[in-house]
């Protein structure tokens, strides 16, 4: 860890007494959902972490995921925030991952209040992953068409979608029919052991 | 008396001043714009559900069609996810050679703002200028990857070949008589090297010309002067990035402050406004334009003299040559296991983050070990920028919207992904 890492371990853990972890010189903070708005204001509050600015918020399904990310307390449950932080002040960058406790009907509270340009990214997991954002002001889709139904980046929406589009000449609109395509996979997905290929 | 209400405008997704796919609501008062509701999606190809589906290899040319102007930056950011996660190292002349595409698609990209903002804001000879400009750097993409935009040049490991000893030329037509031709293919007869560091002579002399076309012209800051104002403070928390963030006197460029590839090696100034306003950000990309054509100026030079490897040896991550394939068994599987399955990369999560020309592009990926990508999510800088539409033009007249809109420098690939 560089020195500089090492000053924002340490205060993660002083000051929100969380143990971050680190990977290829990138810390990660899980947060329970409970808490997660709290440390959020705190992250951006206190003068020795000073995160000003949201990069980037993201949802993720780990429902496929071979093994959960290492230590994760979250076993069992599937859908999962991400935020990206970044701090002018100190130059460092942070992530916040933090797991919606019921699959059902994922909520999380929303942290528009915090970081304004977070609306849309709320919006963007929303529509994507159908994470509910607690608070937002205004959760519309937006990527997905007017009227679209179900969540197409959970993994199981299939890739081709359920419904189709098509020029009707007899009625002389535009329809949608179910999807007359089979999702065909190229190149398998392939999971190898550990130390595969490596020289004995 | 009469009731007023608020008239509700739809501006695009058809509008030529839309650039590219957005449809605007807005809600008007006059001509005073009371609230901007952009509605995005229409370009939404769900790259990042696609790039589940497809190998690290396969999905790399996508990343092309996102920001379909700064192709190349977009790449760049991809590579070095993965080339974090794998624990690589790139060989010194690719990382010179993908500095100096950086840079050239900057001056692409913002070839194309200039252009497009002065059409929108009336002005014609500016785009025509900008346009011939952007013709000679799409030679120079074309000469090292074969396509004039959708490069896949860089590879993760290096970059897919070295630099051409030839430039392609201007072949004879009817219309082209052997002085004129001769004249096209002046600057061709070199290497590619060569033709960039012509361009690199003549270009300082054409961002004069579209200069004095706009900075004093008085047309041109009525309509950029004090339009679409964001103070320092409130550009930190609304998630901008790049010029958006320079223009209102942020000093803040990831090429500087968290530097990738060899920009810690080069010389360039970072340039940053003061207003925060449309002008102050048209003189930051001009003199963006300048420090980008000094940068590959330093990298012409040191490619030159420094000839090497341009990808990693590696060969569970990049092919072995055509010469060993066909001559050595292990190369010849090697080849067959990376072109049907894949490299896999080890299992984790990073997040690499390049300064795109239009902001801090940062891919987000996570890897469960397989030979695709678990989740890959782009951070496209144009997306928070878009997104605070509402609040930049709030108060502003019709008219503005379109210089704003023009400002943000936004393109549709990459925020539709």
């Amino acid at each position: 860890m560089s020195p500089r890492l090492l000053r924002l371990h340490d205060s993660l853990e002083k000051i929100l007494r969380i143990k971050p972890k680190e990977h290829l010189g990138e810390l990660t903070l899980e947060v329970k959902a409970a808490e997660y708005k709290d440390i959020a204001q705190k992250l951006r509050d206190h003068p020795d972490l000073r995160f000003e600015q949201l990069t980037d918020l993201c949802g993720v399904d780990y429902s496929t995921y071979g093994d959960r990310p290492a230590g994760s307390e979250s076993r069992g449950v599937s859908f999962a925030a991400v935020l990206h932080l970044l701090s002018f002040t100190h130059n460092w960058r942070l992530r916040l991952r933090c797991f919606c406790p019921d699959d059902a009907f994922p909520v999380l509270s929303s942290v528009v209040e915090i970081w304004p340009g977070v609306n849309w990214y709320e919006r963007e997991a929303f529509d994507l992953f159908g994470i509910v954002f607690d608070g937002h002001p205004d959760l519309r889709r937006i990527l997905t068409d007017y009227g679209f139904i179900g969540h197409p980046f959970r993994k199981d929406f299939p890739i081709s979608g359920h419904v189709e589009m098509r020029y009707d000449p007899e009625q002389k609109r535009v329809i949608y029919q179910p999807v007359t395509i089979e999702p065909r996979e190229v190149t398998p997905r392939v999971v190898r052991e550990a130390h595969y290929g490596e020289d004995k | 008396m009469a009731e007023i209400r608020n008239y509700t405008l739809n501006f695009g997704p058809q509008h030529p001043a839309a650039h590219g796919v957005l449809r605007l609501v807005l809600e008007l008062d006059g001509e005073v714009i009371q609230r901007a509701d952009p509605h995005i999606g229409l370009l939404h190809r769900a790259t990042e559900k696609l790039a589940e589906t497809r190998t690290y290899l396969q999905n790399l040319p996508y990343m092309d069609r996102l920001d379909y102007v700064s192709m190349m930056c977009n790449e760049h950011a991809y590579v070095l996810a993965i080339e974090k996660l794998l624990q690589i190292e790139v060989p010194l002349r690719a990382q010179y050679i993908r500095v100096m595409f950086d840079e050239i698609t900057r001056i692409l990209n913002h070839l194309l703002f200039l252009g497009t903002q002065a059409l929108d804001l009336g002005a014609m000879t500016v785009f025509l200028y900008c346009f011939r400009e952007r013709e000679d750097l799409f030679d120079c993409y074309e000469a090292v990857s074969g396509a004039r935009m959708h490069a896949a040049y860089y590879r993760p490991g290096g970059v897919y070949r070295d630099l051409p000893d030839s430039m392609p030329q201007y072949r004879a037509q009817h219309s082209r008589n052997a002085r004129v031709l001769g004249e096209m293919n002046a600057n061709r007869q070199g290497s590619l090297l060569d033709f960039i560091e012509d361009f690199t002579k003549r270009f300082p002399a054409c961002v004069d010309d579209y200069e004095t076309l706009l900075t004093e012209n008085r047309i041109w800051k009525q309509r950029t002067v004090g339009i679409g104002v964001v103070s320092p403070d409130r550009a930190k928390a609304l998630g901008f990035s790049g010029v958006m963030l320079r223009g209102s006197g942020v000093e803040w460029d990831l090429r500087k402050k968290q530097t990738y590839a060899v920009y810690d090696k080069v010389d360039f100034d970072i340039a940053v406004g003061l207003n925060g306003d449309t002008y102050d950000r048209y003189l930051v990309r001009i003199e963006e334009m300048r420090q980008s054509n000094r940068i590959v100026k330093q990298c012409v030079d040191w490619l030159r003299a420094n000839p090497g490897p341009v990808i990693t040896a590696n060969n569970k991550v990049a092919p072995p040559s055509r010469a060993q394939m066909k001559s050595n068994m292990e190369e010849l599987i090697h080849h067959f296991k990376l072109f049907t399955e894949g490299m896999h990369v080890p299992e984790g999560e990073c997040y690499a983050a390049v300064e795109a020309p239009k902001g801090e592009f940062g891919i987000y990926l996570v890897s469960d070990g397989a030979n695709k990508p678990y989740r890959l999510k782009i951070r496209a800088p144009s997306f928070p920028h878009l997104a605070a539409m509402d609040e930049m033009s709030k108060g502003h007249m019709i008219a503005d919207a379109v210089a704003i809109i023009g400002t943000m420098d936004i393109v549709f690939g990459e925020i539709d992904r």
